[in-house]
């Protein structure tokens, strides 16, 4: 079986089983205020950490290139309150407009 | 009777257009994931069966930039951890068992909870409308657009050539701007990416995302 379908199937399976443990635990196991607090924080270290890795390298060495163009409009865009679809086009605009020159 | 379907009527509002500006992302997840070498139908399996946008995004991303499947299910999970906190909320509301209960798991998201809360002023049962249309809502068109964007990516061709290399971090941080409301989020995810970035030469793939968490951690039990 392939990488792929280990990803399709494991995160499937465990992202369900994470919501269904939600809705069948008492709920005084995981209201720990500290839980609360780190919970609210793992999505802002992820999802920072994927943009970096995915602007910024490829394999396993540090690069510049069309994607950062990319993701810094992004960055302008979203800066200047754009909607989410604006967003993404524009940072592919630009690479790709980068990519091809 | 006028002012329950009123209510009603506003609940279903607030969830479709909830419903159709998320679905919409799903287009650039179905787009990124092909880009990332997923197939058509493993984009559409996820979007059915993990049915949470950011698990999805880092699933392909992780797999995508040369990760491991544990590296990729592992970051997917961490994301996915708040589903179930926000599970422990919803079963309170919904007070269901069985297949509804699986189902209703199922469509516990950012989205379901979040306007399932947001109707509080109108009263439980417009929460639990909230709830399911939204639920519902998303799920319908997040897998429409989902095989939409895999299939227009498919037929694209080099990923780079369309900028999509570029568009899949733009999703990502389209995704963490709404929740960088403090200095200290902005300064806790730059310190994130600076993280991943230095970790990068020296570790696997994937791992170097994962590790970040340590960061999560760290601030998450001293605030008070």
């Amino acid at each position: 079986m392939s990488i792929y379908w280990w990803g399709v199937i494991g995160t499937s399976a465990i992202a369900f089983l994470l919501k269904y443990l939600g809705h069948s635990i008492p709920e005084r196991y995981l209201s720990h205020p500290k839980i609360q607090a780190t919970n609210a924080l793992i999505p802002i270290v992820l999802l920072s950490a994927l943009v970096g890795v995915q602007s910024f390298t490829d394999k396993t060495k540090l690069v510049l290139d069309h994607r950062a163009l990319g993701v810094g409009v992004a960055f302008l865009a979203l800066f200047l309150k754009a909607p989410f679809p604006i967003v993404v086009i524009s940072a592919a605009v630009s690479s790709a407009l980068l990519y091809h020159l | 009777m006028a002012v329950v379907s009123n209510t009603r009527g506003l609940t279903l509002r607030d969830s479709l257009s909830v419903s159709i500006t998320v679905g919409a992302y799903g287009a650039a997840f179905g787009a990124a994931s092909v880009a990332a070498g997923f197939s058509v139908l493993q984009s559409c399996l996820l979007s059915l069966l993990t049915f949470s946008g950011a698990s999805q995004f880092a699933v392909i991303g992780v797999i995508g930039a040369g990760g491991s499947a544990l590296s990729g299910i592992t970051t997917a999970s961490l994301l996915g951890f708040r589903n179930g906190l926000y599970g422990l909320r919803m079963a309170q509301l919904l007070k269901v068992r069985g297949l509804r209960r699986v189902i209703g798991a199922h469509v516990t998201i950012d989205e379901s909870t979040g306007v399932a809360l947001s109707q509080e002023p109108r009263g439980i049962e417009a929460m639990r409308q909230g709830f399911w249309y939204t639920g519902f809502g998303v799920f319908i068109f997040w897998n429409l657009f989902t095989l939409a964007g895999a299939l227009g990516a498919q037929a694209m061709g080099d990923p780079a050539a369309w900028g999509l290399d570029a568009a899949v971090p733009a999703a990502f941080l389209g995704l963490v701007w709404p929740r960088l409301k403090t200095t200290s989020d902005r300064i806790l995810a730059l310190s994130a990416v600076a993280m991943a970035l230095l970790l990068t030469p020296v570790l696997p793939a994937g791992l170097p995302i994962i590790a970040t968490t340590l960061l999560a951690l760290g601030m998450g039990v001293r605030k008070k």
